[in-house]
């Protein structure tokens, strides 16, 4: 079962150009989608239908001055969007996309590391990439950033607790922490979308919560705040910390589709890939029409719901989910 | 209160803006016709004579709000007639980029030399490039920008502008 290791190197880079790809296309699928829902085209001028429109903005935040605030402590000021960049790609290594293929007399795994706590591993890479926000709101030395950042932590680290504890009822279900395990589990089985509904709804909300999308997007606010954490960052810096947020938000739909809707499986096995892939697009696609539908909740009823609607629910899925494991 | 059901029935709302037609006008290949009576880009008018309406009186200059227009006078003489009065604008030139479009001076011209046309694609690159002088305003007008019909308008169109 095992691959060489430049097999894995291979795929590492393989994967970690795709992901940047799929963020890029992310963000004009979001663009898109939100203009048709508000009646309007969204951009449409570079390319055809607008398919260079992420390339377009990456050679303009590329070639924009990286302003510097004179007050800024340099260190960490450059260091936090490498830090939220990176958790956010590397979370998703773990993340199953096939069955694995034979090739020649080498066997190559669905997944880039086949690690036994996986689910453990993209939770403590989630948290690390908190440490991004923190790090690049402190050091700009600016009121906006800190408090910005101050804001962003409280409602990732609130929305964390929930977060975890929504997925503990699939682990239960599954007896493992490896997402290879868990989809294979699901293969055999049914997806866990339907015992842990409960479950799967508890996660995509401390999900859109966790990745700062709307209606949960306190911490950047657009339409009524200064940026948040990053409002003194401009240029390429700027665009790390947006694209570890939309990343995140891939990794988190990657995360969901595995834990609740059966990973790769489909129809036709050798297919994984593109059934993970098609997935994966209508979670981001449900993500991109919720921001495009709800509006942004004020900052004490995020903190009330947090706390006291969404922990409770998602505890008692997890007791009542560990309650029947036992008994059946 | 939450109200899930309105909440549900919101996201059945977005969900079918997908399927309808955007409304947006797009630009540079619509342009959106202008009122009869848009405040555009400066005209100066002249005669059927050839000679210029302005005098270079300079009510305009004193009129505008935004301190934009310039006018230097100089006198008629017999073998150098430029305008139908005594003098003639030596030097007239708006600045465009101070100009705020309010059309005080084509109510303060007593000889309806200057009117505000339907012209709004006055963009430039520089900022010199906005000083518009009097050969430019002279000029016969650009028409780049297609204008409504006034009969679908039920306010009237000033004599000053119509027959300028």
């Amino acid at each position: 079962m095992s691959e060489p290791w430049w097999i894995s190197l291979i795929k590492a880079f393989v994967i970690v150009n795709l992901v940047m790809v799929a963020f890029a296309y992310t963000t004009l699928l979001e663009r898109k989608l939100l203009g048709r829902m508000q009646l309007r085209y969204g951009p449409n001028r570079a390319g055809p239908f607008g398919s260079l429109q992420p390339i377009a903005d990456l050679i303009k935040l590329i070639r924009k001055e990286s302003f510097f605030p004179s007050s800024a402590i340099e260190l960490p000021y450059i260091v936090a969007p490498a830090i939220s960049v990176f958790t956010a790609i590397a979370a998703f290594s773990v993340i199953p996309f096939g069955a694995g293929w034979h090739l020649y007399h080498w066997h190559i795994n669905g997944e880039i590391a086949n690690v036994s706590i996986a689910l453990i591993v993209v939770f403590a890479l989630g948290s690390l990439g908190i440490y991004g926000f923190i790090v690049g709101g402190w050091a700009s030395e600016s009121k906006y950033s800190l408090l910005g950042s101050m804001r962003t932590c409280a409602q990732l680290v609130s929305y964390e607790v929930s977060l975890a504890l929504s997925v503990l009822g699939v682990v239960l279900m599954a007896g493992s922490l490896s997402l290879v395990d868990i989809v294979h589990k699901q293969g055999t089985f049914v997806p866990y979308a339907g015992p842990q509904v409960v479950g799967l709804l508890c996660f995509f909300i401390a999900g859109i919560a966790e990745t700062n999308r709307a209606p949960f997007d306190l911490p950047e606010a657009d339409s009524e705040l200064v940026a948040g954490y990053h409002t003194e960052y401009s240029g390429m810096r700027w665009g790390l910390f947006q694209t570890a947020e939309y990343i995140n938000m891939i990794t988190l739909s990657a995360l969901m589709v595995t834990l609740f809707f059966a990973g790769w499986h489909g129809p036709y096995a050798p297919l994984g890939p593109l059934w993970f892939f098609l997935k994966l697009l209508v979670v981001v696609s449900i993500f991109i029409w919720l921001k495009a539908t709800l509006p942004r909740l004020r900052y004490d009823q995020l903190m009330r719901f947090g706390w006291k609607v969404l922990l409770p629910v998602a505890t008692i899925n997890a007791v009542v989910t560990a309650a029947l494991v036992v008994a059946l | 209160m939450p109200q899930p059901l309105d909440t549900i029935k919101g996201f059945g709302v977005t969900f079918k803006q997908i399927f309808k037609k955007p409304i947006t006008q797009e630009y540079p290949e619509f342009k959106r016709p202008v009122y009869p009576r848009f405040r555009g880009r400066h005209r100066l008018h002249r005669f059927e004579n050839g000679l210029e309406k302005c005098v270079g009186c300079s009510l305009c200059a004193a009129a505008c709000p935004a301190d934009c227009i310039r006018v230097v006078p100089a006198e008629n003489t017999p073998d150098n007639r430029v305008s139908a009065g005594e003098r003639y604008a030596r030097i007239y030139e708006i600045n465009m980029s101070r100009c705020i479009f309010c059309g005080y001076c084509e109510l303060a011209c007593p000889f309806d030399a200057i009117t505000l046309g339907n012209e709004y694609e006055i963009s430039e690159y520089a900022r010199d490039d906005q000083i518009y002088t009097k050969d430019m305003l002279l000029a016969p007008p650009i028409k780049r920008v297609p204008v409504a019909d006034a009969d679908l308008y039920d306010t009237p169109i000033p004599f000053y502008k119509e027959h300028a």
